[in-house]
């Protein structure tokens, strides 16, 4: 990039500028003698070419919607369209959830994005005994097809999309929603959003497994598989690293593990006997942002940079989508405060600039409220507008990468995708990413940056306004989002009558052919969506799983 | 004079909740404080919990819930604990809880409930301070 002259004088000049620098410090030191980001990665005093005079420009950079798709993985981004709004939302029952999601939409969301709640997440009916309070709670209760009827009640699903946070139990979700779809006129080929399915992240950090690690892989690309045949637009599954940030990890091992995971998946498929061009284009990732937002845009590119080189030389792919890495952002729940909570509102913006600097596909941007209780209708309203103001007033979506070439943001690019290689490296070493998971080695590492963060804040090190600086008496917030307890009363009156009404004969045969189906080979999709249709219910369905599978009993790593 | 016992907890994740940085991160600094420490992982009933409570002959058990689940799990594992005659075992609380509900959750017996953003020293004063006083 730079010629070789110009360089030995910006390091001369560097040299001579450090050393006057540093012998003003007698008279005015800097604030601290080491200055880090969040993830405790060094800040240099300043970024010049001397930091990335290795780069080419062609080889690292690219443009937008080239190889290696570190600028951006479409040509023109936000100037085409921007982002997709897709707040995660989901409470009480169907009918109160259709509610907040006919409000979103009409607030100028573009996209559904659904939150279960985790009776439906570990794959539990209303009725069952684990159930007991949590129904409704931090999502929707979705019991049968009845309820996800209701649910998507007066919602044309061949023109929203909607991603369903839906894991172990994700191809009876996708069932359900398909069958509706059907229901409502729109075919296969015409329904687009994408499932989780992502189920690697909810062994090591997320906790809403059901089955062992091998047969929850196998329902993980038999829905890949499924989809690619037949419902092309659908994103098949949302490898995941904004649970792994949110459970303590630095942005470099968020960015390391879920490729970590991508590269496990690639690898199912691939055994599965598909063909990477043919099953990668539809495979889709999911990010946090926090705060830093220098850090954050660097991530991003990061991870789309290694992504590309992993699917074209690991994977020997040829098609350029199979290489590009598409993702959702939220901002970091974990990073909002139940101290002086309208300082949250200040917090997302920034996460939801860096997301938009980043180059994000979709984006859900947190309530300030999030740290007491699920957000208030009022609350998601200034969620929403925040990303809103971010798209049409920032500026920073009316060119592409504007952080591309920033001396800062190029050097720490290099550095979190070095790191991502080589946390690559040592799971390799390990045996892979399963071996991994199974040996707590990235529990671990995680549970390790949890620690140094806490460590810091509590040794007032780090500085979070309102925890450890800058507190304040306030008195305690009490417009909070209440669920009413009588939802799980009612879901079980519900399934009750449900089971009641039902045709016996085919629901009983729906199920004994997805069990028969399971002890095989053989895909299991088109048996769960019979299964659905006949009314069966996600616990029943997830019940044959249990008993054909086994149940997943984790080692606890502490 | 024999040496004081340690004190033992018992970190608990009650319900289907999944979220367990926070139960992990005071499982680890508990321990590093001199405490003995049994971390349950996830999906706990009250029963299992209270089991272990009386396996381990605990002094302390940590609830931790970031779902919503608190009104109705903690009591429980209050109510559970008098029922098999640990009376003794001190139970504090943590997680995503809005004020509104400590009142009644302390009333149904909890000693103690931590927020989000409490320094992990002033829990672990909170316990050292409050086991074996009766």
């Amino acid at each position: 990039m730079f010629e070789e002259k110009a360089i030995q004088q910006i390091k001369a000049s560097k040299e001579k500028w450090d050393e006057t620098v540093e012998k003003s410090f007698a008279k005015a030191p800097e604030r601290r003698k080491e200055f880090t980001t969040i993830s405790g990665t060094p800040v240099n005093r300043v970024y010049t070419p001397l930091d990335i005079a290795s780069m080419d420009y062609e080889r690292d950079l690219a443009l937008p919607g080239q190889y290696p798709f570190t600028r951006a993985v479409q040509p023109t981004l936000y100037r085409g369209r921007f982002w997709t709004m897709r707040q995660y939302a989901g409470f009480g029952s169907a009918k109160d959830t259709n509610e907040r999601y006919r409000y979103l939409l009409k607030q100028g969301q573009t996209g559904l994005s659904v939150a279960f709640d985790l009776p439906t997440q570990a794959g539990y009916d209303s009725d069952h005994p684990l159930s007991m309070g949590e129904v409704g709670k931090v999502g929707v209760a979705i019991d049968s097809i009845e309820d996800m009827k209701v649910l998507f009640d007066g919602i044309p699903l061949d023109k929203v999309t909607t991603s369903m946070t839906i894991n172990a139990p994700a191809s009876v979700l996708l069932g359900m929603y398909l069958a509706i779809a059907e229901e409502q006129g729109a075919s296969f080929d015409q329904v687009g959003g994408t499932v989780q399915n992502d189920v690697l992240k909810e062994l090591t950090v997320r906790g809403q497994y059901i089955y062992p690690p091998k047969p929850t892989m196998r329902l993980t690309v038999d829905l890949i598989e499924y989809c690619l045949k037949n419902v092309p637009r659908w994103n098949t599954i949302s490898i995941s690293g904004y649970h792994i940030r949110e459970s303590g990890a630095t942005a470099a091992q968020e960015m390391a593990f879920t490729i970590a995971d991508g590269i496990a998946y690639v690898e199912a498929c691939v055994e599965r006997g598909m063909d990477v061009d043919s099953f990668a284009p539809r495979l889709s990732f999911f990010f946090n942002a926090f705060t830093n937002v220098l850090e954050e845009v660097a991530k991003f590119r990061a991870a789309r940079r290694a992504w590309a080189k992993i699917m074209k030389e690991r994977f020997k792919a040829k098609n350029p989508r199979s290489m590009m890495l598409r993702y959702h952002v939220q901002t970091g729940g974990v990073t909002l405060t139940a101290q002086q909570p309208l300082n949250n509102i200040v917090r997302v913006g920034l996460q939801a600039y860096a997301a938009a600097l980043g180059g994000c596909q979709s984006l859900h941007t947190n309530s300030y409220d999030e740290a007491l209780c699920l957000p208030t209708q009022s609350a998601v309203t200034v969620a929403l507008r925040t990303q809103q103001i971010v798209a049409e007033e920032s500026g920073a979506t009316d060119t592409v990468d504007p952080l591309g070439g920033c001396y800062y943001v190029e050097a720490e690019t290099d550095r979190i995708e070095k790191e991502i290689f080589d946390y690559l490296e040592k799971i390799d070493a390990l045996g892979g990413t399963l071996v991994a998971i199974e040996q707590g080695y990235i529990q671990k590492e995680i549970q390790n940056s949890a620690y140094r963060f806490q460590k810091e804040i509590e040794a007032n090190e780090r500085i979070y306004v309102g925890i450890n600086k800058y507190t304040m008496e306030e008195p305690p917030i009490t417009d909070l989002l209440k669920v009413d307890m009588s939802v799980g009363e009612v879901e079980s009156q519900k399934l009750q009558k449900l089971r009641a009404e039902r045709d016996q004969a085919k629901w009983k045969a729906a199920l004994d052919n997805l069990r028969k189906v399971s002890e095989t080979d053989e895909n299991v999709v088109p048996a769960v969506i019979e299964a659905v249709k006949a009314k069966a219910t996600v616990g029943e369905i997830c019940d044959v799983w249990r008993e054909v599978f086994g149940q997943y009993r984790p080692k606890e790593y502490v | 004079m024999a040496a004081e016992k340690k004190i033992k907890i018992i970190v608990a994740k009650p319900g289907l909740d999944g979220h367990d940085r926070g139960a992990k991160l005071l499982s680890r600094i508990f321990a590093e404080s001199g405490m003995e420490v049994v971390y349950t992982g996830l999906r706990q009933t009250p029963e299992m919990i209270v089991e272990t409570a009386l396996q381990e002959d605990a002094d302390v058990v940590g609830l931790s819930s970031l779902s919503g689940v608190h009104n109705y799990f903690f009591p429980k594992v209050v109510e559970l604990l008098k029922t098999k005659g640990l009376e003794d075992v001190i139970v504090v609380g943590g997680g995503i809880i809005p004020l509104e509900d400590y009142d009644g959750l302390k009333k149904a017996g909890v000693k103690a409930l931590f927020g989000p953003g409490t320094p992990t020293t002033e829990i672990v004063d909170f316990i050292k301070n409050n086991v074996r006083k009766n």
